[in-house]
């Protein structure tokens, strides 16, 4: 050991006929070994070979609690040091809340438990469910793209109230619905949501790149919002709610701000402002399987 | 009353099978069904092929019965059928169907904006002659003219002339 220790850091050749001699040598004190000699530590200790003679290959002459014993592994007992998960682990989440309270003379606030006891334990047990592999929820579907849809492409939406409308393709979206804008002083489609099943992707592409698409725009930004919070007022609650939507300003900054750059390019193709126009319709003797998109 | 006939040497068109549309040779007549055919410039191997899936062109090329390959490319170059056949007007219809069936939306689009300019210009013209000719009573103007001088206009729009010409061509 001592001549390991002298020439540990120069030769780690010698190091391999030490391995080879004693086979059960646990290759961790080994590279704890080589570390200590390479860290310099004050405290240069020495590493006992195996106190677990070897009867056959892989069996050993004592067990685990007389080895246990022997490698004096009850005063040994080390804790690694407190990492700062751990700590903020430790510190304990609230168990009480005090929320205000109305009235006169009530002392204006309460102490309320966050979690409470459960108020109904039930007599017979919930079944176990038995196992199921690869159910996985709806925000972590793998969302697929088809390769006709690119970056640019020209869209034709087939359902809403835009069917029939040729469309330009911005990007996809975290849900899986394409972004898609008109633009808007083309055909009258905004900043908008389709589906991909209900598209038809045209080999048309205007160039896109470059065209930089503010990163507030994501599913939730589109998303309908309703409002729902009648105060138990029958007869008008119809009325109050959202029937008139209501085009908010940042929704038409947003589209100015796409819509600018992207009518920049359109405009370099001849003759595709126009196409963009005008909305899709099949006649007598037009098939759509038979067509070219 | 028939024009085209079976000979060694005529140059037949294929309609259907693995080589449709190819151009080939009748080296040979094997039976009442099938000949011994060739295509060494048109990427046909010498064959035996039925009569139905052939269909006669004009040209008739000179060489023996059963003259090998070498003999039947020479005499296709030398009358030089390849041009020949991409001249003549069942060639350039075949084209135009086939360039029909691949445009694009966006090209339909194109189409249909061009024919309408084109068909605005000839009712236009034509609007004129006949109130031309009712004005002057009975002044029997020609109304092949206006066509004539319709061409020049159509062949203004480069790209899409090709289509444009050839698809309402392919139509009638």
């Amino acid at each position: 050991m001592a001549g390991e220790k002298a020439a540990g850091e120069k030769k780690p050749g010698e190091k391999k006929p030490g391995k080879k001699k004693t086979d059960e040598k646990k290759p961790a004190e080994q590279k704890a070994s080589q570390k200590e000699v390479g860290e310099k530590k004050k405290k240069i200790k020495k590493h006992h070979a195996s106190r677990n003679p070897v009867l056959a290959r892989g069996i050993g002459r004592y067990s685990r609690s007389a080895m246990y014993a022997r490698k004096a592994l009850y005063k040994r007992k080390y804790t690694a040091p407190e990492t700062k998960i751990e700590k903020k682990k430790k510190e304990k989440p609230r168990a009480t809340i005090i929320k205000p309270v109305g009235g006169d003379k009530n002392g204006g606030s309460r102490v309320v438990k966050i979690r409470k006891m459960p108020r109904y334990y039930p007599t017979e047990d919930v079944p176990r469910k038995l196992l199921s592999h690869g159910k996985k929820p709806f925000c972590q579907h793998k969302r697929r793209l088809r390769a006709s849809i690119t970056p640019g492409t020209v869209l034709i939406l087939l359902t809403g109230r835009h069917r029939g409308k040729r469309v330009v393709f911005l990007k996809q979206l975290g849900t899986g619905l394409l972004l898609v804008t008109g633009p808007l002083v083309i055909n009258r489609v905004p900043l908008r949501r389709a589906h991909q099943k209900f598209v038809i992707a045209t080999s048309t592409k205007v160039d896109i790149t470059g065209v930089k698409i503010p990163k507030h725009l994501t599913d939730a930004y589109f998303k309908k919002k309703r409002l729902r919070k009648p105060k138990h007022q029958e007869g008008e609650i119809f009325d109050t709610e959202k029937e008139k939507y209501e085009i908010t300003e940042q929704r038409k900054s947003d589209q100015k701000a796409v819509d600018s750059q992207i009518l920049a390019r359109i405009k370099k193709v001849p003759q595709l402002r126009g196409y963009l126009r005008s909305t899709f319709c099949l006649s007598n003797g037009v098939y759509p399987h038979k067509l070219v998109f | 009353v028939f024009k085209r006939f079976v000979e060694i040497g005529r140059v037949a068109f294929i309609s259907f099978g693995p080589h449709a549309g190819k151009l080939v040779a009748i080296v040979d007549v094997i039976d009442q069904n099938r000949a011994l055919v060739d295509g060494p410039c048109s990427g046909v191997r010498r064959q035996a092929m039925p009569f139905k899936c052939m269909q006669l062109t004009d040209f008739v090329l000179k060489f023996p019965h059963s003259a090998r390959q070498k003999c039947v490319r020479l005499a296709w170059e030398k009358e030089n059928i390849n041009e020949k056949w991409a001249a003549t007007r069942w060639a350039k219809k075949i084209e135009a169907r086939e360039k029909k069936a691949k445009m694009t939306d966006f090209d339909r689009y194109k189409v249909m904006k061009a024919k309408k300019m084109r068909n605005r210009i000839i009712k236009h013209e034509m609007k004129k002659l006949q109130k031309m000719s009712s004005k002057k009573g009975k002044k029997p103007e020609k109304s092949e003219k206006p066509e004539k001088s319709e061409k020049p206009e159509k062949s203004e729009k480069a790209p899409k002339s090709e289509k444009v010409q050839k698809a309402p061509k392919a139509q009638k």
